[in-house]
């Protein structure tokens, strides 16, 4: 009988256990399941995440998304980088998008993601991103996931305190951090100090449809501009960029740009600015740069080099620059979601110091500075000082915030991060990162609402966190829950490319704007056919144009005849499928190029130069449906002299 | 005791196996599968799975929304339909009498749900080797005005 009533217990505690965990995903903040971390980021399959994360890859040039809380990656969106899975940069379509006034550069380190925001708040529209090598900005529309439009910033050089919006994205804001001459000279590098010039660059943002303009260009001192944030609230209308190589040094800055106690944080009041010039100030100035363009209805990009740019003289605007003292060469330049304060993370220090904007206001209006850099007046330390965070750790870099008083800041040496209170400057909280934390993220943590659930750590050494794949590791990152008091590390996961910085939001902002196709009756590509029964085949010279279309799963054509060798061939594959999710890929034995993936509704081009006489196939690369194989076709190729006329049919 | 442990083992198994949530096939898809009738020869008893129940053909022919149809019937299914001949789908010409008004529609408007459903369609399928009708994502009546061109064929 005892044993009964035990297995009957048995029984009870069993048929709960399994009730429990038939409910799955659910919130899980009770009982003795609290404990259980692997709950928080299990994303039971068919179920989605609950936020968007895009992380910066860096050297891959290009844009990963990830969900948030499973750490999950769905796709890599191509900006600066040739992308072979998509055709993105090697389709005639996108090539232009990859144009400067260097040429054709096929890559560049992209570094910081800033989704757009209105009134402070992330709108979700589109985000943007900083190619650091050649300067370029991106906006990326948060509707297709695409790259629409990307501007090159003259006079620039590592544009790394970029690119960063204003609170009603007004501005997409480009510092550069190596200083130049400008204009470009041939002159001695060691004439460096009070020759060179920092550009910050104010881009104007269309509000309808996101399209970019250089507003104007600062030409600050030569100092390195390392980070850039914009005030909000009570400080919209200044942007706030931290510097080091405040020494002006030209050669080995690892020492020679770490001499001086403290470096500045440059505070910009842009409207004033604007005003200026919007009042006819400003210097016109020669300057080639690339402004491409990508237009949604024709699926195409144009590249157009514009060859003049407004600059600003600091000195030409009193009262619109100040200098903040900021100790040990400040790196993040984080503003809190009140716009109160400003974080100035010293990288070769222990402590952040936080400057006060009141304080910053007060000061001006006192007029009491402490000297001037170049006539831009520099605020005495303390009187701009809010608080000092000591935290104990080492080599802070970035602060993000979840919008309950608390921030956020990584720690690059001592691999941590820790969270503080604003206006007390307690720690409050620390948890280790492996390892050598970069940046972090908090959804809208860059905004004057942050959706401060999850803390996404970007690491810079992964070492022994994953099974080892040779010498190169893929960077780590950490989820945290920050839900509660501490810290709660959930979850490893790999990244791509190198992470400087993320942007993530609530997965409500952008999965009902998703697009799903394009509609062939929308399509304004002007090598477009809106039915199959406009496939055709045209010569012009020596140029043959395919007029093709797809649907599962055959090609119209697919038995061309009449192509001979030293013909460019271009074909316009127009993708009839109407369905989400039913891209058809092209490819061509022997073809300089990558496939192209075409998305429902769209058309896109691929080029072909044949040099072997032969009968040459293509066919589709993704898998459609189950006579995927099937998808296939013939170009016959004649010998340069040939007289077969052009042909092309299907099933005939 | 032993027994009253096979009981437990028998009671979990069948809570772990009503938590796999596999709801099998539906009830109608079991009747269908025990009907021994050919669905091709009794089209007049299928209207279809989708979302159009009930459709009833007005005598005459409404000429707009035939040239609508027609317009639509080009761009977006002449990559796998000739009006009059077999190609990678069969042709349209007819083919109200062999299928019901709504059945045409549902097979335009969620050909998924169709092929996995409603018998004619799965039928179809495998005489058409394998060969998924693509769904156009075409509006109701988008839908309706192609059935009205396939009237005049």
């Amino acid at each position: 009988m005892k044993t009964f009533i035990k297995i009957n217990t048995l029984l009870i505690a069993c048929m709960a256990f399994i009730a429990t965990s038939c409910n799955q995903g659910g919130d899980s903040s009770n009982g003795a399941l609290s404990s259980n971390i692997a709950e928080k980021v299990y994303v039971a399959p068919g179920e989605r995440d609950e936020q968007y994360a895009f992380l910066s890859g860096g050297y891959s040039g290009n844009l990963t998304v990830y969900g948030l809380p499973s750490g999950r990656m769905f796709k890599e969106i191509p900006v600066f980088s040739q992308f072979p899975t998509s055709g993105y940069g090697y389709s005639e379509e996108t090539k232009p998008m990859l144009n400067t006034s260097f040429g054709f550069i096929p890559w560049d380190d992209l570094h910081h993601p800033d989704i757009s925001q209105t009134n402070g708040e992330l709108d979700g529209r589109w985000i943007f991103a900083n190619g650091n090598n050649t300067p370029r900005i991106a906006r990326i529309s948060l509707s297709t996931f695409e790259t629409e439009e990307i501007i090159e910033v003259p006079n620039s050089a590592g544009n790394h305190s970029s690119s960063f919006i204003t609170e009603n994205t007004e501005y997409v804001v480009a510092g550069t951090r190596f200083s130049v001459p400008v204009p470009q000279r041939d002159m001695p590098i060691k004439e460096y100090k009070e020759n060179f010039k920092g550009a910050l660059t104010f881009i104007a943002v269309e509000p309808e449809h996101g399209h970019l303009d250089i507003k104007f260009q600062l030409l600050m001192p030569g100092f390195n501009y390392d980070l850039s944030h914009p005030g909000r609230g009570k400080s919209h209308g200044w942007f706030f960029f931290s510097t080091y190589n405040t020494e002006e040094a030209n050669t080995l800055l690892e020492v020679n740009a770490s001499q001086n106690d403290k470096d500045f944080i440059a505070a910009v009041n842009w409207k004033k600015i604007e005003e200026y010039v919007n009042n006819g100030g400003g210097k016109k100035m020669p300057a080639k740069y690339a402004h491409n363009v990508y237009d949604e209805s024709t699926h195409t990009a144009t590249s157009t080099m514009k060859d003049e740019v407004l600059t600003v003289d600091p000195s030409e605007v009193p009262g619109a620059i100040y200098f903040l003292p900021t100790p040990k060469s400040p790196h993040g330049c984080d503003v809190d979601p009140s716009g109160q304060y400003i974080i100035g993370a010293g990288k070769l220090s222990a402590d952040i110091t936080v400057h006060s904007f009141d304080k910053m206001l007060a000061a001006i209006d006192a007029g009491n500075f402490d000297g001037d850099a170049y006539g831009i007046p520099i605020i005495k330390y303390e009187d701009v000082v809010a608080g000092t965070v000591q935290s104990g750790g080492l080599g802070p870099l970035h602060t993000e915030f979840d919008g309950k008083g608390n921030a956020y800041t990584t720690f690059f040496i001592s691999s941590e991060v820790v969270k503080w209170k604003l206006e007390t400057w307690e720690v409050v909280d620390r948890q280790p990162t492996f390892y050598s934390v970069g940046h972090l993220m908090i959804p809208g943590g860059n905004s004057r609402k942050p959706h401060g659930k999850y803390l996404v750590a970007m690491n810079k050494i992964t070492k022994d966190r994953y099974l080892p794949t040779g010498p190169e590791m893929e960077h780590s990152a950490q989820i945290y829950d920050i839900s509660g008091e501490k810290m709660q590390l959930l979850y490893d996961f790999p990244t791509h490319g190198e992470p400087h910085y993320a942007a993530g939001c609530d997965a409500d902002l952008l999965m009902n704007n998703s697009k799903k196709i394009y509609r062939i009756d929308e399509n304004m590509h002007p090598y477009a056919i809106k039915s199959p029964s406009e496939a055709k085949v045209v010569r012009e010279g020596k140029d043959v144009h395919i007029y093709m279309s797809t649907i599962r799963s055959h090609f119209t054509p697919d038995n061309i005849e009449g192509v001979k060798v030293g013909d460019k061939v271009y074909f316009h594959i127009t993708n009839h499928e109407q369905d989400f999710d039913v891209p058809h890929g092209f490819s061509m034995i022997g073809q300089g190029t990558s496939e192209i993936l075409v998305m429902p509704g769209q058309t896109k081009t691929s080029l072909w130069e044949p040099k072997r006489v032969g009968v040459w196939p293509f066919y589709c690369t993704d898998f459609c449906s189950a006579l995927h194989q099937e998808m296939q076709g013939y170009i016959r190729v004649s010998p340069a002299n040939s007289n077969i006329e052009l042909s092309w049919s299907l099933d005939e | 005791m032993k027994k009253v442990i096979y009981v437990l083992v028998a009671v979990v198994a069948t809570m772990i196996v009503a938590c796999g949530g596999g709801d099998g096939q539906s009830r109608k898809d079991k009747i269908l599968a025990k009907s021994v009738k050919d669905p091709y020869e009794n089209w007049q008893d299928y209207k279809g799975v989708g979302p159009i129940q009930d459709l009833i053909l007005p005598e005459t022919i409404d000429e707009a929304m035939v040239a609508k149809g027609l317009e639509i019937f080009e761009s977006k299914c002449t990559a796998c339909h000739k009006a009059e001949k077999k190609f990678i789908g069969p042709a349209p010409k007819g083919i109200l009498t062999r299928r019901n008004p709504e059945w045409i529609m549902n097979m335009i408007l969620v050909p998924e749900q169709m092929v996995k459903e409603d018998a004619i369609a799965k039928k179809l399928l495998v005489d058409y080797n394998g060969s998924p009708m693509a769904n156009q994502n075409l509006t109701e009546e988008e839908a309706r005005a192609v059935l009205e061109y396939f009237r005049t064929l």
